[in-house]
């Protein structure tokens, strides 16, 4: 029988224990996290007001597109990120925020195709472009930390892949804020700006979520 | 045959060595209304239930020895593997939802285990045994620089040990170096052989990480 030989280990556990508040259902704990979102993106609002984006929007439908694709991605990419941390979740979790990612970056990048098909819109500079870069991380930064605190509560046994939806879910929320107060169109270096925001929050989450997630 | 000495058939079929259980924790008709005694009994230790704590502990080890086998460990790192998940068991049994199965919860986190244990061993056996060309360009045992290695290892591991919190040490030095008993040491260093146990485990797994940087 194997029991004898760990019952002092789960005498020492035994003794140790005390009561636990259970964690809470991952769709719980994604709500929580996008009321963050949301008062980063009330602040944007008050400051910036809606019509900028509704005019955009309105010029530009594809422009509408990307950012719903944006806002369910960063909300299928938190929740699957938090279902992936309780042990016993099923791994396709981690396909849910596929649909939403393509949709994103596939009206995003009709947005290129709309600068080569009607040149006279205006193109962000590089200079713009390096705006939205710092705009994206100084957002996904503290919106990472707070999934990444989040999710230690928890016990993720895949490190690195929930390290990756925490990158994507952060980048997407921040460029669904970037949204409200982009004052140009969609170009082939905004695109590549957003992608490279994504690419350094996703390296940066997956090269500390290692450590930084693991139990 | 595989480096833990088990067939594998083509069909995936699995022949273990006469010392193991078959992969199943127990018969598929018993295995229901089990599950969910161990899952009533890990929802009323997360209340504090210590009796409960102490029963769902030892009925997972069965279950987790199932697994790590499963996974491919080998007999000798099958008590290493139940050790690792009882002590994650015991950091995230938050993480249980009594709603959900308790054999899925704690196979997830013993699967993970195990494969931390294979990809350890792994590394350790291609360091120290498996790789050919290491071999064949290692210098003789008679040779000076080999002693020197030796001693600078020796000196490595003494720093090492120096460096673990006071109750792990205790465990090192009492258990490992001076190689008494469990009760020998108990009865010297006046704390009880399951908490000795646990800090000798902790210790070596420390010891582990900082000797080949693999923690």
């Amino acid at each position: 029988m194997p029991k004898p030989r760990h019952h002092a280990l789960i005498d020492v556990l035994g003794a140790e224990l005390v009561p636990v508040r259970r964690l809470l259902p991952p769709w719980l704990r994604t709500l929580g996290w996008l009321a963050l979102v949301a008062v980063f993106a009330a602040l944007l609002f008050v400051h910036y007001g809606d019509r900028p984006m509704l005019r955009r929007w309105a010029g530009a439908p594809d422009l509408a597109w990307a950012a719903l694709g944006a806002v369910l991605t960063a909300i299928t990419a938190a929740w699957a990120a938090f279902a992936l941390a309780v042990p016993g979740r099923a791994s396709l979790w981690a396909w849910l925020p596929l649909p939403p990612a393509l949709l994103w970056i596939g009206a995003s990048g009709l947005g290129c195709l709309r600068t080569w098909l009607a040149p006279d819109t205006s193109i962000a500079t590089l200079h713009q472009s390096a705006d939205c870069l710092v705009f994206i991380i100084s957002f996904s930064i503290p919106l990472s930390v707070l999934l990444v605190w989040l999710l230690r509560r928890a016990c993720p046994l895949r490190p690195v892949l929930t390290a990756l939806l925490v990158g994507l879910a952060s980048a997407a929320a921040s460029a669904c804020l970037l949204e409200i107060c982009h004052s140009y169109d969609a170009a082939a270096t905004d695109l590549l700006t957003h992608a490279l925001a994504v690419l350094i929050v996703v390296v940066a989450n997956a090269a500390m979520g290692g450590r930084l997630l693991s139990r | 045959m595989t480096a833990d000495g088990s067939l594998v058939w083509d069909g995936g079929l699995v022949l273990l060595p006469d010392d193991r259980a078959p992969v199943s924790a127990e018969p598929a008709n018993a295995s229901e209304p089990a599950e969910r005694k161990r899952a009533a009994w890990m929802a009323a230790a997360q209340a504090g239930d210590r009796r409960a704590y102490e029963r769902v502990l030892a009925d997972s080890v069965a279950l987790i020895r199932a697994v790590a086998r499963r996974q491919g460990v080998g007999t000798d790192a099958l008590d290493d593997v139940v050790q690792e998940t009882l002590l994650t068991v015991h950091r995230v049994r938050h993480t249980y939802d009594p709603a959900r199965s308790y054999d899925a919860w704690l196979s997830a986190i013993a699967g993970r285990r195990a494969i931390d244990a294979l990809r350890s061993h792994g590394r350790r056996d291609r360091r120290e045994l498996h790789d050919d060309i290491a071999l064949d360009q290692h210098p003789d045992r008679d040779d000076a620089s080999m002693d020197a290695e030796r001693r600078q290892q020796a000196r490595r591991l003494r720093e090492a040990i120096a460096q673990l919190p006071p109750g792990q040490r205790e465990a090192v030095e009492q258990l490992g170096l001076r190689e008494q008993s469990l009760a020998e040491a108990a009865a010297r260093t006046g704390r009880n052989a399951g908490a000795l146990k646990v800090n000798l485990h902790r210790a070596l797994k420390a010891l582990r990480g900082r000797m080949h940087g693999d923690s």
